[in-house]
């Protein structure tokens, strides 16, 4: 049986020592677990190392740990995998001294430390209240009646219920919180399991107040429009759930569905973008920019708001105008594809944009036709295969 | 090779140099590009969020007019393309229904998406079909000396499986082989796979710069000499607001930031300013000594 070298990161906050990494090696089957490592560990070796963890088969979602850079849940990530996860973006074994094996030539060592972003109780145990339950009760978890409560049960339609399947999926285990690279410079951010839990809502049609959660999520400075849209969450998940494209739907349902302009930009920014390229069908970015802040038309530059955030602008703008960087001819009229085909563009924007209701394609409900392409979190079996062209449910 | 060359928005607004600099290196790497200035810009993840259907047919454009050239195949030089494109792609391929309907939109125009468009990104292109060996023949000036962090930009690196990265494909290990290919020293530091903040700029400026102004400052700790990005809008947040984001995270900064392409061009021997480089905020000629770091073993 292969040898591996578990790396795991020991800490107390209680006795004053600095946090410190201790090596322990196992032999097992590549196709066992990185928690049945740390639990062989914990019978062997050392039962003081702190982890938490219950059901074994992915549907608590207690273990969540970094192995070798990457957060996951332990019982669902095998030995060979996590060791192969030592490079880039984490999954590729090519050799490189400077990672996290410190030059050794095997690439049996699996460094195990805490989840990012959350406070280290004890060796790999994180405070799940401190950041990832306070953030999920930010967005009142729990479905808002409408009154008055139906004699018998409430009927929603199927593709409603389809809709919020995937934000169901989420097991709570604080993955996509540990990579959050907003909430990394900006830990006030609601982040992405929160508000794929608020999405959950927000698309139920039996939530009384989908309006009004949009709005605070909207105005929040730390809400929707916080995401900085790196993708992290997306590939940090065990389930699936892509919190990143669940707060695009909200801000897509909070802009266009309710018309929320929110006091930090988000929404205008986005008006903004889609008519330029529909006026231009390439990006001005010289007009974007005031338009973000002024409001969505040729005179939102001038705007105070527009005004304020132009003067701010200037440390970066001036040398850039010098430097030859910025054009003023660009900067004035901007840059547009040939006339004909940017009046094909705006014959799209008709027939598309404008049409009710929007439609989506989810792939996470519809599945791949190709198997060849079929991801590893595919839908089960159970999942419903015939809404090919679910029409976004709207409220 | 002949090749359907889709530049973007911002590399022929406000990162000039980075167009500029790709038609001045392809003719030396035998590229010939056709460029799609036809097609309409890919969204950037914000017509996505606005209306997946729109953003989903105008890139089905972008594919059919790439198919309708005689290029090998399509190529981009911006990670947010090629984020945002291999998104729509995914679902345009992915369901033969869903494909039909868009392509309804396109039929006025006698264009039709055919699944399967390959779209990469220059880096991608250069290793994987280019060839890291036939680059580093064609090397005049090695980057000697110079130390160069990588950044890749988000939308080149995550979704891993949408961006087709794995062990036959390691793209997120591409820039440090084409460093070395190129003779210079890779830094690693703790912002490569990171974000430059850019995507909520208008929307919280201190969070967006301070993602900046720290990846900028972790380069500079490893003792970089500079960062290469294949993404104009990581360099608008890393070069462009970098005088800003040096005030956000408190601390000097003066980083030059190179596109793919500029680096590339250096070390095929041509000049900074043909590069566009004395176009940069930050200066690439004022802090890396051109003269002997880069053209020491030529």
């Amino acid at each position: 049986m292969p040898e591996y070298t578990l790396r795991i990161r020991r800490y107390d906050p209680q006795s004053g020592d600095a946090a410190y990494w201790e090596d322990h090696t196992v032999d097992m089957g590549p196709k066992q677990s990185v928690l049945d490592a740390i639990l062989k560990i914990k019978d062997d070796t050392d039962g003081s190392i702190g982890i938490r963890c219950s059901c074994q088969q992915a549907i608590c979602g207690s273990c969540g740990v970094r192995m070798n850079g990457k957060p996951g849940l332990a019982c669902n990530t095998h030995l060979d995998e996590a060791a192969d996860r030592a490079h880039g973006v984490g999954w590729n074994p090519e050799p490189d001294a400077d990672a996290e094996t410190d030059g050794e030539a095997d690439g049996n060592v699996i460094a195990v430390e805490p989840m990012g972003n959350i406070p280290v109780i004890r060796d790999l145990i994180v405070d799940m209240d401190a950041v990832h339950w306070k953030k999920i009760q930010r967005v009142t978890p729990w479905l808002i009646n409408k009154e008055p409560v139906p004699e018998r049960e409430y009927i929603v339609p199927h593709e409603n219920m389809v809709d919020v399947t995937q934000t169901m999926a989420c097991i709570q285990c604080g993955a996509c919180v540990s990579d959050c690279l907003s909430m990394e410079v900006d830990p006030g951010f609601i982040g992405p399991a929160a508000l794929a839990k608020a999405y959950r809502f927000v698309g139920d049609p039996r939530d009384a107040e989908p309006e009004e959660r949009l709005k605070d999520l909207a105005e929040d400075e730390h809400g929707i429009y916080d995401c900085t849209h790196c993708f992290s969450c997306i590939d940090a998940c065990p389930k699936g759930v892509d919190p990143m494209s669940q707060i695009m739907r909200l801000r897509r349902r909070a802009g266009d569905d309710y018309k929320i302009n929110d006091r930090n930009n988000g929404n205008r920014h986005e008006r903004s973008f889609v008519t330029l390229i529909e006026d231009y069908g390439l990006l001005h970015e010289a007009e974007l920019l005031p338009r973000s802040y002024g409001g969505d038309s040729w005179f939102g530059k001038f705007h105070p708001s527009a005004a304020v955030e132009l003067l701010s602008s200037l440390p970066s703008a001036i040398p850039a105008v010098i430097r030859g960087k910025l054009s003023l001819k660009l900067a004035i009229f901007g840059h547009k594809i040939p006339k004909r085909d940017l009046k094909q563009v705006q014959e799209i924007y008709k027939e598309v944009d404008g049409r009710e209701p929007r439609v989506e394609l989810n792939l996470y409900v519809t599945g791949y036709e190709d198997e060849e392409q079929v991801p590893a979190h595919a839908p089960h079996d159970d999942e419903p295969d015939d809404h090919i062209l679910d029409k976004e449910a709207q409220s | 090779m002949k090749v359907a060359y889709w530049p973007g928005c911002v590399s022929r607004g406000f990162t000039p140099e980075l167009h500029g600099s790709m038609a001045k290196v392809a003719p030396l790497l035998d590229i010939e590009l056709i460029e799609l200035d036809r097609a309409a810009c890919c969204g950037a993840g914000v017509i996505q969020e606005h209306n997946q259907e729109l953003a989903d047919t105008l890139n089905a454009r972008t594919f059919a007019l790439a198919q309708q050239t005689d290029g090998e195949l399509m190529m981009n030089i911006c990670s947010t393309c090629q984020g945002a494109q291999s998104e729509c792609q995914e679902r345009l391929d992915a369901n033969t229904e869903y494909r039909d309907h868009v392509n309804t939109h396109l039929l006025d125009e006698g264009l039709k998406y055919e699944k399967g468009i390959t779209n990469k990104n220059f880096l991608w292109l250069l290793v994987e079909d280019f060839g890291l060996d036939e680059l580093r023949s064609r090397v005049k000036r090695p980057l000697t000396d110079l130390r160069v962090g990588p950044f890749y930009g988000c939308y080149l690196v995550r979704p891993v499986e949408r961006l087709g990265i794995d062990e036959e494909h390691p793209r997120d290990r591409y820039m440090q082989q084409l460093i070395e290919a190129l003779g210079g020293t890779v830094v690693d530091y703790a912002g490569v796979y990171k974000c430059c903040g850019f995507p909520i700029i208008t929307m919280n400026k201190e969070a967006s710069l301070k993602q900046a102004g720290r990846h900028l400052g972790d380069a500079i700790d490893a003792e970089a000499d500079c960062l290469v990005v294949p993404c104009p809008l990581c360099h608008l947040n890393l070069d462009l607001q970098q005088p800003i984001a040096s005030k956000v995270v408190g601390r000097e900064l003066g980083l030059p930031v190179l596109h793919l392409p500029q680096l590339i061009g250096l070390a095929l021997g041509l000049s900074p300013k043909e590069l566009g480089m004395n176009k940069h905020v930050v200066r690439p000629t004022a802090v890396i000594d051109w003269s002997t770091s880069v053209v020491a073993a030529a």
